[in-house]
């Protein structure tokens, strides 16, 4: 269908110029009438890019490169919060560690006061305490050699007596007294 | 390279065909019907306001262009949809190209730049599209829209430079003697531009797709073997679609250096 109307109309173009295969490119009648819808189709497509499309797609690309710009600035400006967030976190660690640093000093202080004291007070009590013994044993110590004397005194008179009869009690103890004090 | 094996080919078809034509009428190729133009609502005759395929053809480009520029951007997304990066990408090729070609004061042609670019882009594409019609392909399109640029950059050239602009022709680094000469080259290379301009775009659209025709054509007639061409046909059409793009590219960017030595006709 569509050949045999291209046929036909080959046929007419023949027949209108007599040529046998020509270039209807070099067909000069149908110059007028493409200028013309050029000149239309032209002026239609610059009226539609001037007016509506070349505007618009500027304003839409310099929107975008605002936006970016502007997303840029913020980006820049977040960041630089985040590393201020950053040192002060560091700060505050800084700080929370040398208070703790400071209270565990203090309180290591404080007991080994407490301690030194209670040391101290203990040794006082331990010091009393062994002088009070050492008393008592000196006591006793002399306690016992006034019990020894007086038995040596005594079984010494005894043994006087049951050897030589009589014996003087006064002698006796002196030469008890010489012996137990060496 | 490729490119002239490709018009051989087209001239070595069309000589044989001229010789075989009548006794083998199988092969029956007229690559070139795909570029006639004619009354969209029947009819013979084209005057220059008949609604015909070029007005279809072209309303569809202007039709894409406000689709992808217009429609696609329509959301005005931050993050960007797929059409909508298509189209501030052409935006953003297009505006960059005028502004490191052209220079800073050659940004306030870019919506004209824009319409060239966008107007050729879609028109090559659309004419891919097989049964379709390639306005582009048609030197009546391609020479108006260069002398557009020819006339538009030598007005501003005078406007912006005054006399100035002869400087353009007046090689003043080259030996005093050859610079009439030169001058004379380069008048002639300027009013050779608009030609080169036009026919290059047209030549390399309606080669590639009278290529295509004839390779289509031969398929039709190789019967079992007909794989050939259609293999052809594939490699030649993903030329065509770098070509499209790269035509609408060169075309734009000549515009641009053209408009460079308007703006600064000094060598």
């Amino acid at each position: 269908m569509a050949s045999n109307t291209q046929d036909a109309a080959h046929g007419a173009a023949d027949a209108a110029h007599g040529s046998a295969p020509g270039m209807p490119q070099l067909d000069f009648s149908t110059f007028g009438n493409q200028i013309f819808w050029l000149v239309v189709a032209l002026v239609v497509i610059y009226l539609i890019l001037s007016r509506v499309a070349l505007p618009r797609i500027a304003a839409v690309l310099a929107e975008r490169q605002g936006t970016i710009t502007n997303d840029l600035a913020a980006a820049e400006d977040l960041k630089a919060k985040a590393v201020e967030a950053e040192n002060a976190y560091n700060k505050a660690l800084a700080d929370a560690r040398a208070e703790a640093q400071r209270i565990a000093a203090e309180t290591r202080a404080e007991i080994q006061a407490g301690l030194d004291e209670a040391i101290a007070k203990a040794d006082e009590q331990i010091a009393a305490k062994a002088a009070e013994s050492e008393e008592a044993i000196a006591e006793i110590k002399a306690g016992a050699l006034e019990g020894v004397k007086a038995v040596a005194t005594e079984t010494a008179e005894a043994l006087v007596t049951a050897l030589s009869g009589s014996a003087d009690k006064d002698a006796v103890a002196a030469a008890v007294a010489q012996r137990t004090k060496g | 390279m490729g490119k002239i094996f490709f018009f051989a080919v087209l001239a070595l078809v069309v000589v044989s065909g001229l010789i075989f034509a009548p006794a083998e009428s199988k092969l029956a190729i007229h690559p070139m019907d795909q570029f006639i133009v004619q009354p969209l609502f029947g009819g013979d005759h084209v005057s220059w306001y008949t609604p015909t395929n070029v007005t279809l053809w072209m309303g569809l480009a202007v039709a894409a262009v406000f689709a992808l520029l217009v429609l696609g951007s329509s959301r005005r997304a931050i993050v960007p949809g797929r059409t909508q990066s298509v189209a501030e990408l052409a935006y953003g090729f297009i505006y960059k190209m005028v502004e490191d070609v052209a220079g800073k004061d050659g940004v306030k042609f870019f919506p004209y730049i824009m319409t060239l670019f966008m107007f050729i882009v879609m028109a090559n594409f659309l004419g891919l599209i097989p049964m379709s019609f390639t306005t582009t392909s048609h030197i009546a399109v391609t020479a108006i829209l260069a002398a557009l640029v020819f006339f538009t950059v030598t007005i501003v050239g005078f406007v912006k430079n005054g006399a100035g602009f002869l400087g353009l022709f007046w090689v003043s680094s080259a030996p005093l003697a050859l610079r009439p000469i030169l001058a004379i080259i380069e008048l002639i290379s300027y009013f050779v531009r608009p030609v080169s301009h036009s026919i290059r775009l047209a030549g390399n659209v309606m080669a590639g797709h009278a290529v295509l025709k004839v390779f289509a054509g031969f398929a039709g007639a190789l019967g079992l073997f007909s794989f050939l061409p259609i293999f052809a046909i594939t490699a030649v059409y993903a030329l065509e679609v770098l070509v499209a793009f790269i035509q609408a590219y060169v075309f734009t960017i000549l515009t641009c250096v053209y408009l460079k030595d308007a703006l600064h006709p000094s060598h």
